[in-house]
């Protein structure tokens, strides 16, 4: 279904521009470039959905192979899946360690990252442009680069296979990820606090955590929902470092359910629609400040 | 570079500066810059301890013989101390020169480059599209874009696999295709097809972060402008050309290095899509390696490692480049 279709959004575009052509004032346009716009929006937003939709309709299917015969699963849909999946699997030890992960490199990379944030809004100093070169380099690393030597030593440090693997883990690139977002938060407000503080006699310190820190709550809370996200959806480092099957987190859950030898889809597809609802719903509270955060970051640095 | 400018002004102006982080000027030498070190050392010593520290190590054991055999490990109670030696550059002789290198490294690298352009021109061209539609003054605005960024706010793990049933050989993307009496291509076997359908989840999934970034150039770009090409007569296309592509330009430049980095990257969706040891000619150089490291055994750290620093050795040449060719753009803009 989707192939066909998406070929119609990337030509979609072309309409565009052009209803403004014959119009006297901007923004104005004939019914016919209105209907064009609501018909290529309303394709585009099917494909987006489809997906997910799809996954939610499987999850209703009893039968593990439900997903061969989807015009079946209407006539005897039950939520049988989920009382499965909460009851029966590793469903609550693998919430419980993506919580623990989860909010762990959120609070460390949150805490780590406001003072750097601020110092390279700031403040110039020799290294600067070092450091920021460090910040945006750290988000490209490919995971091969890190993957082998952090599991050679934390084998030694016997870390394999605990909560604090994956929470280091994920703070190498929550850190560096956390300061630059922030320092786009912090370049909005505006310096004349700054110095209204320093006036009134406040060290730089005492500028940061009385006056600044608390404006910025919003920013924070962003980089903390933007940490939270990435620590859930990380699947290269938790497939690797976890053995124990009740210290899996949801990425790792996932995977068990579709094995060589047997695939549970109607489990996964219930456990996927029990794991997306709360992170989506997460994501589209900060959403927006997200991509102005991102961008700042990137076209001010 | 700015506090030699800031010190300046500041001089001109006696000893009240304009600008923020002012007590710069009033100490002297080093100093001056105490209280910046003491705010980035949190984040200077957390990298250097985990990424700067096992990066020199990872590096070290790039030139080594190292595997699942040799390293160090514990068993039971039985501590086995490492034995791998130093063999020097061989690795990386061995991946780029060394025999059925071809097989090994450079299809793969082709293939990512492929991977690479192609998902990052479809990103941005739907990408852009989409935002320039949604721009438009329209009902039903916000639910569009809701519906549209669906695909970012749901983790890519989970939907990967809504992919993976739908793509399986009598998922329902072959039954629709199949009731149409088109071809059923089988999607996760055949290599062309896997290839195909790893840059259509891909782009599936990254196209929302484009739309969103873009339009939030498009509203920044100042309306007045349209309207002034308007009285001098321009077309849409004009308009599109020359009004709306340049006014995105800094937004577009940080998104398409951020869209080829993370797609250079991407690691969840071929690794989750053709699970762990099928499709050997659609992994990307990425998965490659975490295959080599981590999905055969013995576990070949050293190589697996090697093909990390290549990476990262790719990203960063790229990533200079592209700078240095941004910055000359803008001079001859201006």
């Amino acid at each position: 279904m989707s192939t066909p279709t998406l070929d119609k959004t990337e030509t979609a575009p072309a309409p565009a521009p052009e209803p403004r052509r014959r119009a006297r004032r901007r923004g104005e346009r004939g019914p016919a470039g209105t209907a064009l716009l609501h018909g290529g929006l309303v394709v585009a937003s099917l494909i987006a959905l489809a997906p997910v939709a799809w996954l939610c309709y499987l999850s209703l299917g009893p039968d593990k192979e439900d997903y061969l015969h989807p015009s079946g699963i209407a006539g005897k849909a039950t939520f049988s899946n989920y009382s499965y999946v909460l009851e029966h699997t590793g469903f609550l030890d693998w919430f419980k360690s993506t919580m623990i992960v989860a909010l762990g490199t959120t609070f460390i990379g949150v805490l780590v990252a406001a003072t750097t944030g601020y110092a390279v809004s700031r403040m110039r100093f020799p290294g600067y442009k070092q450091l920021m070169w460090v910040l945006l380099l750290t988000q490209a690393f490919p995971i091969a680069i890190l993957i082998v030597p952090m599991y050679e030593i934390f084998s030694e440090l016997g870390l394999i296979d605990t909560y604090w693997s994956l929470i280091l883990i994920n703070c190498s690139t929550a850190v560096p990820y956390s300061a630059w977002l922030l320092k786009g938060y912090f370049d909005t407000i505006p310096f004349e606090i700054d110095e209204a503080g320093r006036v009134d006699g406040l060290s730089p310190f005492g500028t940061f955590f009385r006056l600044i820190l608390p404006l910025a709550r919003p920013g924070l809370a962003v980089a903390a929902f933007y940490n939270f996200i990435t620590a859930v959806g990380e699947v290269a480092f938790a497939t690797t470092f976890m053995l124990d099957d009740s210290k899996y987190t949801f990425a790792v859950g996932l995977q068990t359910f579709v094995s060589e030898h047997d695939a549970q889809w109607n489990y996964m597809a219930a456990t996927a629609v029990l794991i997306a609802i709360p992170v989506t719903v997460f994501f589209y509270l900060v959403q927006k400040n997200l991509v102005t955060g991102l961008t700042a970051g990137g076209t001010k640095g | 570079m700015t506090v030699a400018i800031d010190r300046a002004t500041g001089k001109r102006r006696g000893d009240r500066a304009p600008r923020p982080g002012l007590g710069q000027r009033i100490r002297n030498g080093f100093q001056r810059y105490w209280y910046a070190y003491a705010m980035i050392a949190p984040v200077v010593i957390v990298l250097g301890v985990l990424v700067g520290y096992p990066l020199v190590r990872g590096f070290y054991l790039t030139l080594t013989d190292a595997n699942s055999l040799n390293s160090a490990r514990t068993i039971g109670v039985n501590h086995i101390d490492a034995t791998y030696k130093f063999i020097g550059l061989d690795n990386y002789h061995d991946i780029l020169f060394g025999p059925t290198a071809y097989d090994r490294f450079w299809s793969h690298f082709l293939w990512t480059v492929v991977w690479t352009v192609a998902c990052v021109a479809l990103h941005y061209s739907i990408g852009l599209g989409l935002a320039l539609m949604l721009h438009q003054k329209l009902r039903g605005r916000t639910v569009y874009r809701l519906l549209l960024v669906l695909p970012w706010a749901v983790p890519t793990f989970v939907t990967v696999f809504s992919w993976r049933i739908m793509l399986a050989d009598s998922g329902v993307l072959n039954q629709i295709l199949g009731s149409l009496h088109l071809p059923q291509p089988e999607w996760l076997e055949d290599t062309f097809w896997q290839r195909f359908a790893a840059i259509m989840v891909n782009t599936w999934c990254g196209v929302p972060f484009m739309m969103l970034s873009l339009l939030g150039g498009l509203q920044s770009i100042d309306s007045t402008l349209y309207e002034a090409a308007e009285m001098d007569g321009a077309s849409a296309w004009q308009r599109f050309r020359h009004v709306t592509l340049p006014g995105l330009r800094s937004v577009s430049s940080t998104v398409v290095l951020l869209g080829i980095i993370w797609t250079f990257n991407q690691f969840v969706i071929i690794f989750l899509l053709f699970g762990k040891n099928s499709a050997p000619d659609a992994q990307i150089l990425v998965t490659w390696a975490y295959a080599l490291g981590f999905g055969q055994q013995p576990r070949d750290f050293a190589q697996s490692a090697a093909y990390g620093v290549l990476l990262l050795s790719i990203l960063t040449v790229f990533t200079s480049f592209y700078f240095r060719w941004l910055k000359r753009n803008d001079q001859l803009a201006v």
